[in-house]
């Protein structure tokens, strides 16, 4: 099965350790290997699975559109950008208005700043407007899969091991967010 | 351990009604191996081929496993090279492509479906489509991985009575819808064998009219792996709302087919949902699709516990 195409997984993670993610590589260095963020936690990403409150949105292209959006979770916010080679998710963005609940299906992307910061950002796939329901189900969720990946930390998978020799995350940090998200979520 | 070697060969022998002198063939076995440096089961092997000439028997008749081999299911097969016995119904005979096989096609039982081979041969007899058989001492193989079963020329094939019915393994994935793919929405099929057009072409039969039919390539992602799903056009119409008419006059009305497809993934992206239906290849054939409902409180209060210890 190794031999054949596989679709890469949309991981679930926050804003928080999503921001604190800077470590950007290929595996190998074929111009087609995908680009990975490895996050604190050792969530290898190339695709990820974003639902949170469209707060922001402006158009800062020159000629064409080209979106910049920002989407807050319970853990701080991300930031979105679509243009001409993401038209559908552009299209949508511009139909649609803040604040609303949407999904998003994209790629992650960083940028580094003259004083050495690394900036990430999201490109979308798709865009669309959801529920409270799907973005209070994403949030349990993605406390899970991010639950399961602190309890892996210390195991000997080469994406925790790469993660801690890069981060040293301190795992109380990330388990604090996860209280704070799924309290914050669930409060009526 | 050339005599233990030795001493096994002349039982298998002996079993099958030929008495050959242990000594002879520990000489044999003793010259390949001590004198030429023939790794040990290289050299059983010779030997054992050098008697088979000799005696003129059917190699078959000595590599045939005596009375271990099981009967079992078509799901228990996880391993190549492995000789069963099953009872199975020919599902579908295909067209044969090389002449080294007699019949090829598929046979199945409760538990599922796996393609056979019939070696030319293997001479055993037809198989009818719709007929149950047992099948004794056929050997599991794998191609282009995906597993099968062969006929050979000691396998033995028995007609029975019994209507064997065909199953399938059922399976449930939940996840986010995070993509459909190219091909769904309002689709053409070709009237002669009804695959998807693309762009009005069949792969098969070229250029045709087609006639007009509504699915969806969906992918779900729960975060962990990825599943494709197929869903058909009775279960596309009850998901989305939009029937095959429906779908045709939005696409008479736009003059354009992608409006059905744009459509669809408004309602469905981004949407978590839990799928149920028989596996085939790399897809579920989605024969229920439902939105996960909401979640319940005391399973996040669980979770928050489950943080705070």
């Amino acid at each position: 099965m190794a031999s054949q195409y596989s679709r890469e997984v949309a991981h679930r993670v926050f804003a928080q350790e999503f921001r604190d993610s800077d470590l950007s590589f290929k595996d190998s260095n074929d111009q087609y290997s995908p680009q990975y963020l490895l996050t604190p936690t050792g969530a290898k990403i190339n695709r990820m699975f974003i639902v949170g409150t469209l707060t922001e949105k402006e158009d800062i292209g020159t000629d064409a559109e080209y979106w910049r959006a920002r989407v807050v979770d319970p853990t701080g916010a991300f930031i979105i950008y679509a243009g001409q080679y993401q038209p559908e998710a552009a299209r949508a963005i511009a139909e649609m208005e803040a604040p609303a609940y949407i999904a998003i299906v994209g790629k992650p992307s960083t940028f580094q700043t003259e004083d050495g910061t690394v900036l990430t950002s999201v490109r979308p796939e798709s865009v669309h407007v959801v529920d409270e329901a799907t973005r209070e189900r994403w949030v349990v969720e993605t406390t899970q899969r991010t639950m399961e990946r602190i309890n892996n930390l210390n195991s000997n998978n080469p994406d925790a091991v790469k993660a801690m020799e890069h981060y040293n995350t301190d795992v109380s940090v990330y388990k604090q967010m996860l209280v704070d998200a799924l309290k914050e979520s669930t409060q009526d | 351990m050339i005599k233990e070697t030795a001493k096994q060969i002349e039982e298998r022998f002996s079993q099958i009604g030929f008495n050959i002198p242990i000594s002879e063939i520990e000489s044999r076995l003793d010259k390949l191996v001590n004198e030429f440096k023939v790794p040990p089961e290289e050299a059983r092997r010779s030997v054992v081929n050098y008697f088979l000439k000799e005696y003129n028997i059917p190699r078959g008749d000595f590599y045939i496993q005596q009375g271990e081999v099981p009967t079992i299911k078509v799901s228990d097969i996880t391993t190549e090279g492995k000789w069963i016995n099953i009872s199975a119904k020919v599902v579908q005979l295909w067209d044969n492509t090389h002449e080294s096989i007699d019949q090829v096609g598929l046979i199945g039982d409760e538990t599922g479906t796996i393609k056979f081979n019939k070696w030319a041969k293997a001479e055993l007899p037809p198989l009818e489509e719709g007929k149950s058989y047992q099948f004794k001492n056929v050997v599991t193989d794998s191609y282009q991985e995906r597993f099968q079963i062969n006929f050979n020329r000691t396998s033995q094939i028995e007609e029975i009575q019994e209507d064997i019915e065909i199953g399938t393994q059922e399976v449930e994935f939940s996840g986010v819808m995070v993509d459909i793919q190219a091909g769904s929405g309002l689709i053409k099929r070709c009237t002669e064998c009804n695959r998807a057009l693309i762009k009005g072409v069949c792969g098969e039969h070229g250029k045709v009219e087609g006639t007009y039919d509504l699915r969806i390539k969906a992918v779900i992602d729960d975060g962990v792996s990825v599943q494709d799903a197929l869903i058909n056009r009775e279960v596309t119409e009850q998901l989305t709302g939009i029937t095959l008419d429906d779908a045709k006059q939005m696409a008479t009305k736009e003059l354009d087919q992608e409006v059905v497809l744009i459509k669809i993934k408004e309602g469905l992206l981004g949407k978590y949902y839990s799928i149920k239906g028989p596996r085939l290849d790399r897809y579920i054939l989605v024969e229920q699709i439902s939105p996960i409902p909401p979640m319940e409180a005391d399973k996040v209060d669980a979770l928050l516990t489950q943080l705070e210890a």
